[in-house]
């Protein structure tokens, strides 16, 4: 799954500024590897490898080890997100109360796979680890916004008011 | 002075369900109803009771208001607030009960009444976004105690003897995990907080954090005073945005008051505390992984010895514990070390918060001393199993964990115990299972988190729990064999003896403490090829019954592999050998003549 993104990269010159004067304020913070590439994805939303070239070249280390970092946290995507960006709870607590279904089911309906987004730019789904609102479960979000006690009957109505 | 508080809980699990816009509707309504000046609306941490939210108390009568809507904020204000007659339909149902003179207060819940609340003290109590507030509950007290009467060597003392053990998962001492941070001698020393909180299902930490944030400054202040530190970090999930906010304030709080920076309190004593976003990986929990990823790397672990409290972060001595270690800190040193070593059992003292989830009526946070049963948790205070279901297990520990069958629910919690009937402690998730849930694929769940999350720096982990993880697949898609079961259980001792961290020590847990209590649950997936829980979709048949169909042909319309045959008006058959078991058929008949066994 984690390959380079085929889609084109698209970043802009206003993007490379707002990444490079975070540079200048933290070029010397002991560590800066990790702030510096949730920085970047805050930026662009995504971490192509264009971008992680840049931040390689503004830490002065080997792109191999700046891909390193970013293949291995999981909230790092080499991919860019849907416009709607679904992320399904698969915490305990939602498992057991059935989001294994709720997930599988919005894979389908979508016709995806988890950590993938519709051709249109639409829609993206993903598993997610306890967001933390078990007393809801099963929980997924859509964006902000939090969508609680689920059943698969429901997806399709929600599905509806992003369309 | 106001004469009433409007507390309202701004957790996530409330703010998820909405409580913002009851913020904002009430601070309206009570304007509009000319109260401004008497009732006060607080945004507060989290009140444990989730499964009611959006939750609001009034104070001073502690009535207790569950499952707030909008629309419902006018009556409270105008009957309750203005007229001073509670809304009895829109409370907890526990508290006006048939056959109650009056309206049960909070603390008189069965959800609360068994509860010791330390570590919780102030979630929802105070407003975390106050510093003053923390202040008025004795905040910051502890710190100057400690920086003005105390040595260094008296802390430690202190927190040695109160039996204070770690509340991340493995339960070290903490006296004794700074006793050798203090004692190896340093240019520069580090304190830090663990606040990745990755098992799935557990929120304790982020409750605390987002409850009650200055508690965890202030402990982290008085640990560096004890092992001479003056640098602090806080390693803490970028999912939890919330969390991550309210520290922000309390850091900035702290601060302008002194109370952080250097000289603090006309001692001559200097801590700051800096926040560490983590980016989503559950080794990162580990110590060694999260000094690694503070440092701006990949978080993998490092070979212990050297222990971090000879050389952690930046190869400096340092000392790493849980927010729910901190937040028992301050009141160990105000009350003092015996009061604490009072409660709890022998070897485990004081109490232990944990995140009840799954298929329990309460679901929530609930703080209980040490000692206290798992029935008492899971029966009184969590209410029981919904929908009249059997319980069938207790998941504690997380993916290091293990399922705790029935015939052990009246052993008394603590790190020992729950060690012997092979699960153990963890940060505090305690999932509960009824006999819908299948066992196996309950491991299976488990493993396939560890599969993901193991770092791959260590082989037995790496390829071991894959390894395990495609056996339980093949058990529970109809094609495993007994001999399997004996090789998976020699495989997961071998992992537990060879990997590097506690990531896979303990990711073998699941499944070994599956086999030992449910053993026939394997037995049936192996050798009958059945699932007795329902669950694993390879050993279900979807089948029609003939009585009930109509022959409206939808579920054949439906499927999508076209293994559903008939004609219309007649009774349809479904071809065992076509279906996928997708349950699209049971889902559309509108007759309830598919049924799946």
């Amino acid at each position: 799954m984690r390959r380079i993104s085929t889609v084109p990269f698209k970043g802009t010159k206003q993007q490379e500024q707002e990444l490079s004067a975070w540079f200048e304020e933290n070029r010397d913070m002991p560590g800066a590897a990790l702030p510096a590439l949730e920085k970047a994805q805050e930026i662009y939303g995504y971490l192509p490898i264009e971008v992680q070239e840049m931040v390689a070249k503004a830490l002065d280390m080997p792109l191999a080890e700046v891909y390193g970092i970013s293949t291995f946290y999981s909230m790092f995507s080499l991919y860019p997100k849907g416009d709607y960006q679904i992320r399904v709870c698969l915490g305990t607590a939602c498992y057991v109360k059935g989001s294994g279904d709720i997930y599988e089911n919005l894979k389908t309906k979508l016709g995806i796979n988890g950590g993938e987004c519709t051709p249109d730019g639409k829609f993206s789904l993903e598993a997610c680890r306890c967001i933390g609102a078990c007393g809801l479960a099963p929980v997924m979000m859509i964006n902000d916004d939090v969508y609680g006690r689920l059943t698969v009957d429901a997806l399709d109505g929600i599905i509806a008011k992003y369309k | 002075m106001f004469r009433s508080h409007v507390m309202v809980c701004g957790g996530t699990g409330c703010s998820s369900s909405g409580s913002h816009k009851l913020i904002e509707n009430f601070e309206k309504e009570i304007q509009a109803a000319g109260l401004e000046t008497e009732v006060k609306v607080v945004q507060t941490g989290c009140f444990g009771l989730c499964e009611l939210g959006p939750i609001v108390i009034i104070y001073p009568e502690a009535t207790f208001y569950s499952r707030v809507q909008e629309g419902d904020v006018k009556r409270i204000v105008s009957e309750h607030l203005l007229k001073g007659r509670p809304v009895k339909e829109l409370l907890y149902d526990e508290t006006v009960a048939a056959g109650l003179d009056t309206i049960k207060s909070l603390d008189e819940t069965t959800f609360y009444k068994k509860q010791v609340r330390i570590a919780l003290k102030n979630c929802g109590v105070i407003n975390p976004e106050l510093i003053d507030e923390y202040i008025a509950y004795d905040g910051y007290e502890a710190l100057g105690k400690v920086l003005t009467e105390m040595t260094p060597e008296d802390v430690i003392k202190v927190i040695l003897d109160s039996g204070l053990r770690g509340r991340g998962g493995a339960g070290f001492p903490t006296g004794l995990k700074w006793k050798f941070a203090a004692a190896n001698a340093a240019d520069q020393k580090y304190v830090c907080c663990n606040a990745d909180e990755g098992d799935p299902g557990a929120f304790m930490d982020r409750s605390v954090l987002e409850g009650d944030p200055h508690v965890v400054l202030e402990a982290m202040a008085i640990a560096g005073y004890a092992i001479g530190a003056s640098k602090g970090y806080i390693y803490v999930r970028a999912e939890y945005p919330i969390a991550v906010k309210r520290l922000e304030i309390a850091i900035g709080q702290a601060r302008e008051y002194g109370l952080l920076g250097e000289n603090i309190f006309e001692t001559g004593f200097n801590f700051d505390v800096e926040i560490k976003l983590g980016a989503g990986a559950f080794v990162c929990g580990e110590e060694t992984a999260l000094m690694t990823s503070i440092e701006g790397k990949r978080g993998e672990p490092r070979p212990r010895p050297p222990f971090p409290a000879l050389k952690g972060l930046w190869a400096k001595p340092t000392i790493l514990n849980n927010v729910e270690t901190y937040a028992n800190i301050p009141q160990i040193i105000l009350k003092g070390a015996e009061w604490f070593a009072s409660m709890g059992t022998e070897k485990s003292k004081g109490t232990k918060v944990f995140a009840l989830g799954g298929k329990i009526k309460n679901t929530g946070l609930v703080e209980i001393p040490m000692g206290t049963t798992l029935r008492t948790i899971i029966e009184e205070i969590g209410g029981g199993i919904p929908n009249g279901k059997k319980f069938k297990a207790a998941q504690t520990g997380g993916p290091s964990g293990g399922c705790i069958p029935a015939e052990h629910l009246d052993v008394p919690i603590d790190y020992d115990n729950l060690t012997a009937i092979g699960s153990m402690m963890g940060s505090g998730g305690l999932i509960v299972m009824d006999e819908d849930n299948c066992m196996v694929d309950i491991a299976k769940f488990f493993l396939e988190f560890t599969v993901e999350e193991s770092c791959g720096k260590c082989s037995p982990c790496r390829i071991g729990t894959k390894r395990l993880y495609e056996m339980l697949e093949k058990i529970t898609s109809g094609k495993g064999t007994l001999e399997d079961l004996d090789k998976m259980e020699e495989l997961c001792y071998h992992i537990k003896a060879n990997s590097l961290c506690g990531l896979g020590q303990t990711a073998p847990n699941p499944i070994l403490s599956t086999l030992r209590y449910f053993r026939e649950e394997y037995i049936a997936h192996v050798v009958d090829k059945t699932c007795p829980a329902g669950v694993c979709k390879d050993l279900m048949r979807y089948t029609i019954d003939p009585d009930k169909c109509r022959g409206c042909t939808a579920c054949a319309r439906v499927c999508p592999v076209k293994a559903i045959t008939g004609k219309v008006k007649e009774a349809h058959i479904i071809d065992q050998s076509k279906c996928i078991k997708c349950g699209a058929c049971m889902s559309t008949c509108k007759f309830d003549a598919i049924s799946k066994k």
